[in-house]
């Protein structure tokens, strides 16, 4: 046992943890954001209940059919990803050329639905998710202790974040999406198939946020307020790093949940209020955000 | 006026578009010959942009025929328009600021065999070989251009709208591109050019139409230009 700055390493290493554990479902969500509303120009307020209802995917999964976290991060997303596509093609589509106020509006309409039906039926207090047997336990680094699951989470979404901005900044896919975001006309009359690729963007998006509730199942309980709990947050951090950067909602995401987790142990009471301090300050010296493109 | 052939490559008859609650075009008609390279001449606002935008079908509201080899396209999407066989180099070029210059190269789709190889594309326009990597609208004006037509030649369209693809050039550049259309024509190319430069258009046209206020006001060959001139001068007011 250590000391920095007078703080014992077990603490501060420890909620540098939480901090890159909320930071990794900070930047999963904002992500999705970002690549829905950089296709649809739409600010998807339905993503804290999409993210919920990956949660309540994988524990319905396993409630009704056993299967268990594995099948679940894979099957869940799919089935929350392709609501999202039907969501889309009845209702969002008719809403790209309006002003942004209607699509938040719908979004937001639909989230207060869904966190209704499942309140109704599951009530406020949170349903346990099992931590899969193969990533119990954990490490003991010495300076710290590291449960096997948590570092699973971090990595994986690290992975999945940066393989997204890959494939979105580095691939031929990646440049039909940019053309698409810039000039979808044109882009369309080069013969590509533009609103199938929004609505595929779409349910991509809502995927990603089914993938954090999946993950996040066994971490934090699986309740129907968990996505607006998250969400709030989740969007200071958009607001940060700019509405439709790519890579700024992932450094944002991660960054910010670290020094949220930072400020529970230096200054503890402003833990809950530091990210809203820092996006007002942002705010006011950038507005576009910090990655932001002004218009 | 011109004898019909049989069956042109494009005819336009009876094209009516408009914007919201502005009706632009009226009863547009207009024929292209495979092979041929047809110039629309016409004001500022006249239509012309908007013909070939109907044509493309990126106008949404519009109403006449519009076929392809005798297909009628006035009921499709874009993007199904450009899969029958016709691409489009806007008049704004429509270069992608966050595309650099081989994705925005690469980016329409081979629909149809017979394209241009990249390789003969760089061989047309070696600066843009240079510069592969710059983003798309770090290139001149000049070299935007040659990449709006160029990567349009990739994909196996036979009919090519080109929309002012000299305004604002260097007299380099527009001879280059000059060149350009002449080989494309000799290719077997066919090709909806409009100009504002009815100079730079006697140098590669066959057939003229002037339009005025969303119709076609005069058609004639280009042997006729000279005889046409006084009266060009008029329509277009230079
Ligand atoms: N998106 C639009 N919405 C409404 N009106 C438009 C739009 N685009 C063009 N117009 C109008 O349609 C008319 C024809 O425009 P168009 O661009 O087809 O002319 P043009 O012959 O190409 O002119 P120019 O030589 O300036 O390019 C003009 O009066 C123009 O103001
Ligand atoms: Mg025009």
């Amino acid at each position: 046992m250590f000391e920095i700055f007078g703080i014992p390493s077990q603490a501060l290493f420890g909620q540098l943890l939480i901090g890159l554990i909320n930071g990794s479902f900070y930047a999963l969500l904002s992500l999705g954001l970002a690549v829905i509303f950089g296709m649809l120009n739409i600010i998807n307020f339905t993503h804290g209940a999409q993210y919920m209802l990956g949660a309540f995917a994988a524990y319905l999964l396993l409630q009704l059919t056993g299967l268990g976290y594995w099948p679940a991060l894979v099957i869940a997303p799919i089935l929350v990803g392709l609501s999202g596509i039907v969501i889309e093609r009845t209702m969002l589509q008719w809403l790209y050329k309006l002003d942004h106020l209607y699509g938040l509006l719908l979004t937001f309409g639909i989230a207060l639905i869904l966190e209704g039906v499942f309140r109704n039926y599951y009530g406020s207090s949170g349903q346990p998710y099992q931590l899969p047997p193969s990533l119990s336990g954990g490490q003991n680094l010495g300076f710290m202790f590291l449960p096997n699951y948590r570092a699973w989470v971090v990595v994986t979404s690290l992975v999945v974040c940066f393989g997204t901005w890959f494939v979105i900044e580095k691939t031929r896919l990646g440049a039909n999406l940019r053309a698409a975001t810039e000039n979808p006309t044109l882009v369309r009359a080069f013969g590509i198939n533009v609103p199938r690729m929004i609505t595929l963007t779409y349910g991509f998006g809502v995927g990603l946020a089914a993938l954090a509730g999946v993950m996040a199942a066994p971490i934090y309980n699986v309740s129907p307020q968990m996505g607006s709990d998250i969400i709030i947050v989740v969007f200071a951090v958009v607001v940060i790093g700019g509405m439709g950067s790519i890579l700024g909602a992932i450094l944002t995401g991660f960054g910010l949940g670290v020094i949220e987790g930072l400020t529970k142990v230096f200054f503890p009471e402003a833990s809950n209020t530091v990210i809203f301090v820092i996006m007002a300050v942002v705010l006011l010296i950038r507005p576009a955000g910090l990655f932001g493109r002004t218009a | 006026m011109l004898e019909r052939t049989a069956s042109p490559l494009l005819a336009i008859e009876n094209l009516q578009a408009w914007y919201g609650e502005s009706h632009i075009l009226h009863g547009m008609n207009l024929e292209v010959q495979a092979g041929e390279v047809v110039t629309l001449l016409g004001r500022n606002g006249a239509g012309k942009t908007t013909t070939l935008k109907s044509v493309m079908g990126i106008v949404p509201q519009r109403t006449g025929s519009v076929r392809l080899e005798g297909k009628e396209l006035i009921k499709l999407t874009s993007d199904k328009i450009a899969k029958a066989g016709i691409a489009f180099c806007p008049e704004e070029r429509g270069i992608f600021a966050s595309l650099d210059v081989k994705e925005n190269l690469f980016l329409p789709p081979e629909l149809k065999p017979g394209g241009l190889s990249a390789s003969r594309i760089f061989e047309l326009f070696p600066n843009i070989k240079e510069r592969l990597r710059s983003q798309g609208t770090k290139l001149s004006g000049g070299e935007q251009q040659m990449l709006a037509i160029g990567r349009i030649l990739r994909t196996g369209a036979r009919l090519l709208l080109l929309d002012e693809p000299t305004e604002g050039l260097a007299p380099v550049i527009i001879q280059q591109i000059g060149k350009t259309i002449q080989m494309l024509k000799s290719q077997g190319f066919t090709i909806l050019l409009v100009e504002q430069n009815f100079r730079f258009a006697s140098t590669v046209a066959d057939r003229y139409y002037i339009m005025e206020h969303g119709k076609v006001v005069e058609r004639f060959k280009n042997s006729e230009l000279d005889a046409k001139l006084e009266k060009l001068h008029e329509y277009l007011g230079v």
